[in-house]
């Protein structure tokens, strides 16, 4: 999945902010040549005689979202990694509403207020220095609403969730919409703006046949889960375990347990009575199995974060990396020789010998412990003082690439 | 057809711009084209950046930029302004502004190779010159109030967020649709 590109490493940091120039400028024509740089031809949508907006914002939306999708199916696109605006959906609403007044008034939207500005239109230009009015006014005034602000949050949470249906279900389903609402807007012309559809192109037929079966064929072909995305990134990734350049000695666990700049996650994936019987300082149990309800929230995390992934020995934490890669979690690694080996490095010679467990079985606790004690031990976290461990280092923070933040930046 | 006449066809020709000679301002494209080449280009851009479409968030950080220069202490004070500029974060450093400057500098040249640059203000029949301005300046502070609480514009929630299917700005564009419809009966003479 070699798309959305790392354009920071690629051409630089402000280099990179290029190719968004450049689409900044394909946008600006798309609109100009749309005719929403005239503020008549906007308002005109809420009278109902000429229906551009809507024809030319749907249109948008269910092309983009076929072609996102479409990549994302066959793996050319990591839709983990596109930013999907995160729902707030209260002022969400009430900012829409907002906005709606706003725009039947000023007859445009910032976009397309730019737009009118850039091309001489001096009514554009006023909405845009209103615009940033408003945008001044919120920045001064949102502190005394900010529990409002931050309500009804949901995260990236989108309709096949909402649904609970398939991401190609839904597809179909939006597409199918869009084309209802076109017809409807086709004839809100007729009727109201005196339109006459049959001068209106028939090529649009077979846009929308082709739309609607695109969208049919990404239904069929599915959007990948787990087990795909390994496939994908097997041949990169399986030598990188298999030359244990992610499984982390103890004394660099250990320092990075020490390490501010680092937001270091002690993920122990063990179930919860083993957990309770021991664990390092600060690590948070989720059981192997519970991982894929947490992706989401380990993709959120700031960028300084790492993730080690603790199992009793190794298989468990080797399957939960390979799935917590596959779904796009940077920084992943996991605890050489897990907790048995944290156990032989720093218990003392007392609690060695008398509490080893001759042969355990594979993934287990290969140490007997009388309480569940958790991280009251001094094992729990060592003084790296004390033991003065060597060790190659091997953590080295990747950016995270992909999309940033939405429109609201 | 001259060979001239078939080039004019195919590429586009700047309008001539002497003084004098009258511009022939061309017809915009069909909608569903233009929505065709939005939504390539929407693609274009989630596909390369992993990121959407946005405005109104390059605006709010040109004017906190703005603020920054005036009254620093203020915006290391104010915890909205401070995520954008508070201490050594410069406010211009996200993608979202150069979007937004591409869509200036894209919106007139289209403008001007089509002949469609001028300089005019857009209004409904029974509107002044003055009257339009002023209204064009209360609707977009609205409008630019109301983005920065809906966390995005019409580009940036609406279309970037409709496309990969965000539940929140699926919610926020029947809420600017049902705010404009709503008032556009009491405002008609406004347009009409």
């Amino acid at each position: 999945m070699p798309f959305p590109l790392n354009l920071e490493d690629l051409l630089g940091h402000w280099e990179s902010y290029l190719v968004s120039l450049a689409i900044g400028i394909a946008f600006g024509v798309v609109l100009e040549i749309a005719g929403f740089g005239d503020s008549r031809r906007l308002a005109a949508q809420f009278y109902l005689g000429d229906m551009t907006v809507l024809k030319v914002m749907f249109t948008g939306i269910v092309v983009a979202m076929v072609l996102v999708f479409a990549a994302s199916a066959v793996n050319l696109l990591d839709f983990n990694l596109v930013w999907v605006n995160p729902t707030y959906l209260w002022p969400g609403i009430v900012g829409g509403l907002i906005m709606g007044v706003g725009f039947i008034i000023g007859g445009f939207c910032p976009g397309t207020s730019l737009v009118s500005a850039a091309t001489g239109r001096l009514d554009g230009l006023f909405f845009a220095i209103g615009a940033f009015f408003g945008i001044f006014l919120f920045g001064e005034t949102v502190g005394s609403f900010e529990d409002f602000w931050y309500s009804s949050y949901e995260g990236r949470y989108i309709i096949p969730e909402f649904l609970n249906i398939s991401t190609g279900a839904t597809m179909v389903i939006l597409v199918l919409f869009a084309l209802v609402a076109f017809a409807f807007a086709e004839q809100m012309e007729r009727i109201f703006g005196g339109a006459d559809l049959k001068k209106a192109p028939k090529w649009r037929y077979g846009a929308a046949g082709t739309l609607l079966a695109g969208a049919v064929v990404v239904m069929f072909i599915g959007q990948p889960d787990t087990e795909d995305r390994w496939n994908t990134i097997k041949d990169d990734k399986a030598p990188v375990l298999a030359n244990r350049d992610v499984q982390i000695q103890a004394g660099e666990v250990l320092a990075l347990m020490r390490d501010d700049r680092i937001n270091l996650i002690l993920l122990d994936v063990r179930d919860e009575a083993d957990f309770n019987l021991f664990h390092l300082l600060d690590a948070v149990n989720i059981p192997a199995d519970e991982i894929p309800d947490h992706l989401k929230e380990f993709r959120a995390k700031s960028a300084n974060t790492v993730f080690m992934v603790i199992g009793n020995d190794e298989k468990a934490a080797t399957e939960v990396w390979k799935t917590m890669v596959s779904e796009s979690v940077p920084n992943v690694y996991l605890l050489e020789g897990g907790i048995n080996n944290w156990i032989t490095t720093f218990a003392d010679e007392d609690f060695k010998t008398t509490s080893l467990i001759e042969s355990h079985a594979d993934d287990t606790l290969a140490y007997t412990f009388t309480s569940a004690l958790g991280s009251r031990y001094a094992m729990a976290n060592p003084n790296p003082d004390v033991f003065q461990l060597e060790y190659i280092s091997k953590v080295k923070l990747q950016a995270a690439r992909g999309g940033k933040s939405g429109g609201c930046g | 057809m001259t060979v001239q006449g078939s080039i004019k066809k195919w590429v586009r020709v700047p309008a001539r711009t002497a003084v004098g000679v009258k511009r022939q301002a061309r017809a915009y494209v069909n909608p569903y084209l233009a929505g065709i080449l939005l939504g390539v280009v929407l693609f274009s851009s989630f596909f390369l950046t992993g990121n959407g479409l946005g405005a109104s968030g390059g605006m709010n950080r040109i004017l906190v930029w703005g603020q920054d220069q005036l009254v620093p202490d203020h915006v290391d004070r104010t915890a909205y302004l401070l995520e954008m500029a508070g201490g050594d974060t410069n406010p211009m450093d996200s993608w979202v502004v150069f979007v937004m400057l591409g869509v200036i500098v894209g919106g007139f040249t289209s403008g001007w190779l089509n002949g469609r640059f001028k300089i005019e203000t857009n209004r409904g029949p029974h509107v002044s010159v003055k009257t339009r301005w002023m209204l064009a300046f209360i609707g977009g502070a609205f409008m630019g109030y109301g983005a920065r609480m809906a966390r995005g514009c019409t580009s940036g929630q609406a279309l970037s967020g409709g496309a990969v299917l965000s539940v929140g700005s699926w919610a926020f564009m029947f809420a600017v649709f049902a705010g404009g419809y709503a008032l556009a009966y009491f405002v008609r003479r406004l347009w009409r």
